[in-house]
């Protein structure tokens, strides 16, 4: 499952940060998530919340997850549009030239530690 | 009771293993090892093809396979039979993704010393494989007739991270509403720079072309 392999990720890059900064203990950290980033919410904490029973820096922490939302950006009308609701073709001029402006995030934005 | 402190970390989570790729990558140049991710929907016919590329490319170059599509040894043990070079398969404990650390230790667990090219047999998925880098040298994928010509617009990210498409079962063509002219201009699309290389691993049609093309890349590498 890709939601547990990437919590492996996230406990590691955690864990140095807590380290340098001499953190005795990790009490949650914040993600910034994209709409399609292919990472579902609830499967993601669920995993954190198994695999940092495992690490005695981080066992209470708690995942706090926001939402970025998928925007994408037409070339040919230079116009944004939500791209759940409308896909790859532009609502505006119905080119297919288009590309994920945001939305596939997977970010680390901070820890709070004690 | 301790004061909680705000830490401001910014750091990309796919960046993590963007790290471990990019060092793979370098000590495979170093070794002079060719890895070659290949990716696929499951059933597009990796394991076919991977046999008849290998059984006419073997007798130059030395070969090897890391097999991860599924958690059995069935995919090793058919190359090991078909064409007798050397085949690990790794387990991926049901990731449906194989990342630069587990692709590491793979070609570790290989300790082929002296092989020119690797051949990771990546989880048949066209999603998560295409999202983690696996360090190879090159990502190739195969598409098979059946699945049709407009998955580069549904797989956008798994075409653009391809150097080379494969279209196998080009023998059922004539079944399948399957349109070659259409395919090319939507791979194109997401990747202009992505060489296409139609196939039938069961007639054998179009191995040549395919095996050529690994020589290239092969002699291109030294
Ligand atoms: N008709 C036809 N069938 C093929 C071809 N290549 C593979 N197959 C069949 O497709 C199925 C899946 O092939 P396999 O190599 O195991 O796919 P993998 O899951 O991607 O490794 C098998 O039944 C193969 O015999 C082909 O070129 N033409
Ligand atoms: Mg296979
Ligand atoms: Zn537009």
């Amino acid at each position: 499952m890709h939601e547990l392999g990437v919590v492996f990720y996230v406990i590691d890059d955690v864990k140095k940060v807590a380290i340098e900064n001499n953190a005795e203990e990790v009490k949650s950290v914040t993600i910034q998530l994209g709409e399609v980033s292919g990472v579902v919410p609830h499967l993601l904490e669920d995993c954190w919340n198994w695999a940092v029973k495992k690490h005695d820096i981080m066992k209470e922490c708690v995942m706090k997850i926001e939402q970025i939302d998928a925007v994408t950006y037409c070339e040919d009308c230079k116009q944004y549009y939500p791209t759940m609701q409308y896909g790859r073709t532009c609502p505006y001029c119905q080119s297919p030239n288009t590309y994920l402006h945001t939305g596939n995030e997977f970010l680390i934005k901070e820890i709070e530690i004690t | 009771m301790d004061k909680v402190r705000v830490i401001e970390v910014k750091q990309s989570v796919f960046a993590h293993n963007d790290q471990d790729a990019a060092e793979l990558r370098a000590q495979l140049k170093e070794k002079g090892i060719y890895l070659m991710n290949l990716m696929s929907a499951p059933g597009s016919g990796k394991t076919t093809t991977l046999t008849k590329l290998i059984n006419s490319i073997k007798d130059e170059i030395k070969v090897a396979v890391m097999e991860a599509d599924i958690d059995s040894d069935v995919d090793a043990i058919t190359i090991a039979e078909k064409t007798g070079v050397k085949s690990i398969q790794l387990h991926t404990g049901g990731m449906c993704h194989l990342d630069a650390e587990m692709t590491r230790q793979g070609v570790e667990g290989l300790q082929a010393g002296d092989v020119d090219l690797i051949i990771l047999e990546n989880v048949g998925n066209l999603v998560c494989p295409a999202e983690f880098d696996t360090g190879a040298t090159k990502n190739v994928m195969i598409l098979s007739v059946p699945e049709g010509h407009d998955k580069p617009l549904k797989y956008p990210l798994m075409f653009s991270v391809c150097d080379l498409v494969i279209i196998n079962k080009i023998d059922v063509m004539p079944y399948f509403d399957f349109d070659m002219d259409k395919v090319t201009e939507y791979v194109h699309m997401r990747n202009p720079k992505a060489e296409i290389i139609p196939i039938s691993a069961k007639t054998g049609e179009g191995i040549d072309v395919l095996a050529q093309w690994v020589r290239k890349e092969i002699k291109g590498e030294e």
